[in-house]
C-alpha cells in the first residue's frame, strides 16, 4: 500500500491545481466578457494599436 | 473589474489617471468593439480603452485635464454610438456576491470530486480486500478536505439560517444548514470512532448542488439590475448651467441645485423643475400629462423636469421648493403604493413556510421512533440525517432559480427585461390588464392623416420647411413626406417662431407653416391643426393623430381571447381616450385621469378581487405602476416609471406583452411541476429513509438525481413554444 502514499497526494494535487486555475481565471476576469473574447481572437489589429493608422481624428483630439 | 491593458501611447502618463466606465448601447458585435476602442484611444489624453462586450461597457483610462467624460461621450456619438457614463454608480454589490458564490462553487466542487473519489475506493474496498486501517485513513483524508470546504462554502446557508432563526422564523436555509451540519458532525464523530458510517461525500455534494441554485438566482438579479441601470444611464441628462459670468458649463442633471440658471436648447430635455426666465418655446409634456400636443411657455411659466423643448431655446431658473415639485409628489404617491406590494411572498418562500417545519418534525420523529424502538441513538441519528438529506429542498432552492434563468434569458431575447425577481410569479396571477394611452397603447408621437389627399408638391414644400424644426407635427410631416416621396430637401433660411410656426422668405413672398392664426387660415371650420401657406395662395390644412401601435388591436384581441379583462386609463381627454379605446377594441375606458385617480381605480379593482397588470410609460403612471400587482413599461418611458415597473420592453410593437404573459404562466406551471416531482420523490423516499433502508450516502445520490431532473425540466422552458391560452 505504499502506492497510496504518493497516489493520494497526486490526486489531491491535481484537483488543487484545477481549483487554483479556476480561481485564477475568475480573479483575472477571464469570465467577465464571454462574448467579446471570441471576437477579439478574430481581430488582427496588431498593425494599428499604438499607431492609430488610418483612423479619423476627432475635433479637439490634437 | 475589467483589466485595462496598458498601451504604448506617446502621451506621457505623468498626471494621475482617472478611470471611467461608459455604457455603450448599440455596440453589438466584434467590429463595433474594435471601433469603440479605437475611437476612444484616438482621443488625446486617453491612455487606454477596453470594451466588455457582454456588459456593453467600455472602461476608459484618461488624464482628467485633457479629456472630460462628456467629450468621451461626444466622440462616441460622432462615431455613431450611443453612450452614457455610469461614473457615480458604486461597485455593484450583486456582482461581488456572484463572484463569491462562484469561488464557493469551485471549492465545493473540488471537495466533492475528491471526496467522492475516496468514497468510491472505500465502497470498492468493501467488496475486496481493503482493511479497516486503509478505509479509516481514507475517511480521515475525506474529513480533512470536507471540513474546511464546508466551513467556507456553506457560509451563505449558515448565515441565512442563523439570521432567520434569530428573527424566530423558518426559511429554506434552516433545514439545509441543519442537514449539512448534522451530517458533517456525525461523520466526524464516526471517523474518530473508526466506524464505516461516514458521509462527508453526501454533505459536500449537497452543498455543491445548492450553491449552483443560489448562483443562478443571483445571476438573474444581477443581469436584471444591470439591464435596468443601463437603460437609466442612457437617459441621464446633462444640463447647460449658466454661470455668474455668463459662461456655460455642462453639469449632470442630478447635480443641479435650486437657483441655478439653465439653458435648454431646442430638442433637449428640461433637466429640472423650474421657471422660464427668458425665451419662449413649445414643450412636449407627453411623459407627464399624457398629452401629445406641445404646450407653449414663456417667461414666468413653470416647467417640469422630463419635458422636451421642441422649438426655441429657453433659459430657466431651477426652483427651490423641492418638496413641492411634481416629481416629489409623484414619488410620495409611489412610496405609499409600493407598501402594498411589499407584502407579496414568493412562491418558494410560501412553500418553505410549510415545508421547513415539516422536514424537522419528520427528522425528529424518525430519531425518537428509533430510540423508542430500542436501536440506540447512533442508528436513530443516521436515519434522521438520511431523512433530512432526502427532504433537502432542492426543488425549491435549485429548480425555481433555474426556471427563472431560463425564462429571463428567453424574454431578454424578445426585448423584455425582467427587473423584479418575483415579477414573473406575480405576472402569472394577472387577470386584468390596465393600459395607459399615450406612449403605451399609442406610439406617443403624432402621425399625419390622409397623406394621399395632399398634393405631392404641397407636401414636399411643406416638409422641406418643416425639416428645420423639431416640433412633433413638423417631424410627422417630414416622416410622411419621406415615406411617400423619398428624401426631402432641407429648406434654408427658415425662421422658427416658438408657439406659432415656421416661416421663410422666398422670391415670391413669405412661405409659412404653423398654427391656424399664424398661417392666416382664418375660421374655415376645418379641424386641421397645422397649416401651410404658400405666397399668395389659400392655406392648406394638415390633420394629425397619435396613432395606435400597429398591432394594438390584434394584441388586445389575443389578450381578451386568453381571458384577460382590459381597461384603458388615460390622462388625456375623455373623447380622445374613448376614440383610442374603440380603435383598439377596449370597452372599459376612463379619460382625464389624474395620477391619484389612476391609483384609486387600481385600488377599486384590487378590492373587487382582481389582480391587475398596469402597462404605462408616463410620469403620471408611475404611482399606478407601483400600486398594481405587476407592472410593465416601454423602454421609452420616464425614468421613474421604469424604476417602478417589474418588466421593461423595447421596440414599437405590443406583441411582447403576449409573450411575457405566456412565459410567466408557463414558468409558474414549470415551478409547480418541479414541486410535484420533488414531492413524489419525497413521498417514495422519506418512508424508506425513516425505516432506515436509505443510508445518508444513497440519500445524497438520490437527492442529486432529483435535482438534475428538476433542473433539466426547468431548462426546457428556453425552447418551448409558449402560447397564451384561455384560463380554465
Amino acid at each position: 500500500m505504499t502506492a497510496l502514499a504518493w497516489l493520494i497526494p497526486c490526486a489531491l494535487g491535481l484537483g488543487l491545481a484545477a481549483l487554483a486555475a479556476f480561481l485564477w481565471a475568475l480573479k483575472t476576469g477571464q469570465f467577465e466578457d464571454l462574448d467579446g473574447a471570441g471576437w477579439r481572437a478574430l481581430e488582427d489589429d496588431d498593425a494599428d494599436v499604438g499607431s492609430d493608422a488610418g483612423l479619423p481624428r476627432w475635433p479637439g483630439s490634437d | 473589474m475589467v483589466e485595462v491593458s496598458p498601451l504604448p501611447r506617446n502621451a506621457a502618463p505623468v498626471l494621475p489617471h482617472q478611470r471611467l466606465s461608459l455604457i455603450v448601447d448599440n455596440m453589438t458585435c466584434g467590429s463595433c468593439m474594435a471601433k469603440v476602442e479605437r475611437t476612444l484611444q484616438a482621443l488625446h489624453g486617453v491612455s487606454a480603452a477596453r470594451v466588455n462586450l457582454s456588459a456593453r461597457r467600455v472602461s476608459v483610462e484618461f488624464e482628467p485635464g485633457a479629456v472630460t467624460p462628456r467629450s468621451l461621450v461626444d466622440a462616441l456619438a460622432a462615431a455613431g454610438y450611443h453612450a452614457a457614463d455610469v461614473a457615480d454608480v458604486p461597485a455593484n454589490a450583486g456582482q461581488k456576491r456572484e463572484r463569491e458564490l462562484l469561488i464557493r462553487i469551485g471549492i465545493a466542487g473540488f471537495a466533492a470530486a475528491n471526496i467522492m473519489l475516496l468514497s468510491v475506493s472505500v465502497w470498492a474496498g468493501m467488496l475486496s480486500d481493503m482493511g479497516p486501517g486503509v478505509s479509516g485513513f481514507f475517511h480521515w483524508v475525506s474529513a480533512l478536505i470536507a471540513l474546511p470546504a464546508i466551513a467556507y462554502a456553506g457560509q451563505p446557508f449558515f448565515q441565512s439560517a442563523l439570521g432567520a432563526l434569530r428573527a424566530r422564523r423558518f426559511n429554506m436555509d434552516v433545514p439545509i444548514a441543519v442537514a449539512i451540519s448534522l451530517a458533517t458532525g456525525m461523520s466526524l464523530f464516526q471517523t474518530l470512532r473508526g466506524s464505516e458510517q461516514v458521509y462527508f461525500d453526501a454533505a459536500v455534494s449537497l452543498l455543491f448542488f445548492l450553491l449552483i441554485g443560489r448562483f443562478l438566482d443571483q445571476r438573474v438579479r444581477v443581469k436584471a439590475a444591470g439591464a435596468a441601470q443601463h437603460l437609466m444611464a442612457l437617459r441621464a441628462d446633462w444640463a447647460s448651467v449658466i454661470g455668474i459670468d455668463g459662461a456655460i458649463s455642462n453639469v449632470p442633471a442630478r447635480a443641479l441645485e435650486p437657483g441655478m440658471r439653465v439653458q435648454v436648447a431646442a430638442g433637449a430635455r428640461v433637466p429640472a423643475d423650474g421657471i422660464v426666465r427668458r425665451g419662449t418655446a413649445d414643450l412636449d409634456e407627453g411623459l407627464i400629462t399624457g398629452e401629445t400636443t406641445p404646450r407653449s411657455v414663456g417667461p414666468g411659466d413653470a416647467v417640469f423636469a422630463g419635458t422636451v423643448d421642441v422649438t426655441g431655446p429657453i433659459e430657466i431658473e431651477v426652483t427651490a421648493a423641492e418638496s413641492n415639485t411634481l416629481l416629489a409628489e409623484i414619488g410620495r404617491l409611489m412610496e405609499a403604493a409600493e407598501q402594498g406590494r411589499g407584502l407579496y411572498v414568493r412562491l418558494a418562500d410560501r412553500a418553505a413556510r410549510i415545508y421547513a417545519p415539516l422536514v424537522h418534525l419528520l427528522g425528529l420523529a424518525t430519531f425518537v421512533g428509533w430510540l423508542v424502538a430500542g436501536y440506540g441513538w447512533e442508528a436513530g441519528l443516521t436515519a434522521a440525517i438520511a431523512v433530512l438529506i432526502i427532504t433537502c429542498p432542492c426543488a425549491l432552492a435549485l429548480a425555481v432559480p433555474a426556471v427563472q434563468v431560463a425564462a429571463a434569458s428567453r424574454l431578454f431575447g424578445k426585448g423584455l427585461i425582467l427587473k423584479a425577481p418575483d415579477g414573473l410569479e406575480r405576472l402569472a396571477e394577472i387577470d386584468t390588464i390596465v393600459f395607459d394611452k399615450t406612449g403605451t397603447l399609442t406610439l406617443g408621437e403624432p402621425q399625419l392623416l390622409e397623406v394621399d389627399r395632399i398634393a405631392p408638391d404641397v407636401l414636399r414644400r411643406a416638409a422641406s420647411l418643416a425639416s428645420a424644426s423639431r416640433h412633433p407635427y413638423s417631424r410627422a410631416l417630414v416622416r410622411a413626406a419621406t415615406d411617400r416621396l423619398g428624401p426631402v430637401a432641407v429648406a434654408s433660411g427658415v425662421t422658427e417662431h416658438p408657439g406659432l410656426g415656421l416661416s421663410r422668405s422666398t422670391s415670391a413672398g413669405e412661405e409659412q407653416l404653423g398654427s391656424t392664426a399664424f398661417a392666416g387660415a382664418g375660421d374655415t371650420g376645418s379641424a386641421a391643426v397645422l397649416w401651410y401657406a404658400a405666397p399668395g395662395q389659400t392655406p392648406i390644412g394638415f390633420n394629425f393623430r397619435d396613432q395606435l401601435r400597429p398591432d394594438a388591436a390584434k394584441v388586445m384581441a389575443a389578450l381578451r381571447a386568453a381571458g384577460y379583462q382590459t381597461e384603458l386609463l388615460s390622462g388625456d381627454s375623455p373623447a380622445r381616450a374613448e376614440a383610442a379605446a374603440v380603435e383598439a377594441g377596449i370597452t372599459a375606458v376612463r379619460g382625464g385621469q389624474s395620477p391619484a385617480e389612476k391609483i384609486g381605480r387600481l385600488a377599486a379593482l384590487k378590492n373587487a378581487g382582481r389582480r391587475v397588470l398596469m402597462v404605462g410609460d408616463g410620469l403620471n403612471d408611475a404611482p399606478a405602476l407601483a400600486a398594481a400587482h405587476a407592472s410593465l413599461s416601454p423602454a421609452t418611458a420616464a425614468d421613474i416609471s421604469q424604476t417602478a415597473a417589474d418588466v421593461i420592453w423595447r421596440g414599437g410593437s405590443l406583441a411582447p406583452i403576449v409573450e411575457l404573459l405566456a412565459v410567466a404562466r408557463e414558468s409558474r406551471r414549470m415551478a409547480l411541476q418541479n414541486f410535484a416531482i420533488a414531492l413524489t420523490y419525497n413521498a417514495v423516499c422519506v418512508p424508506l429513509a425513516m425505516l432506515g433502508f436509505v443510508t445518508p450516502l444513497i440519500a445524497a445520490l438520490a437527492m442529486s438525481t432529483s435535482s438534475i431532473a428538476v433542473t433539466a425540466n426547468a431548462l426546457r422552458l428556453r425552447g418551448k413554444r409558449c402560447r397564451l391560452e384561455a384560463r380554465s
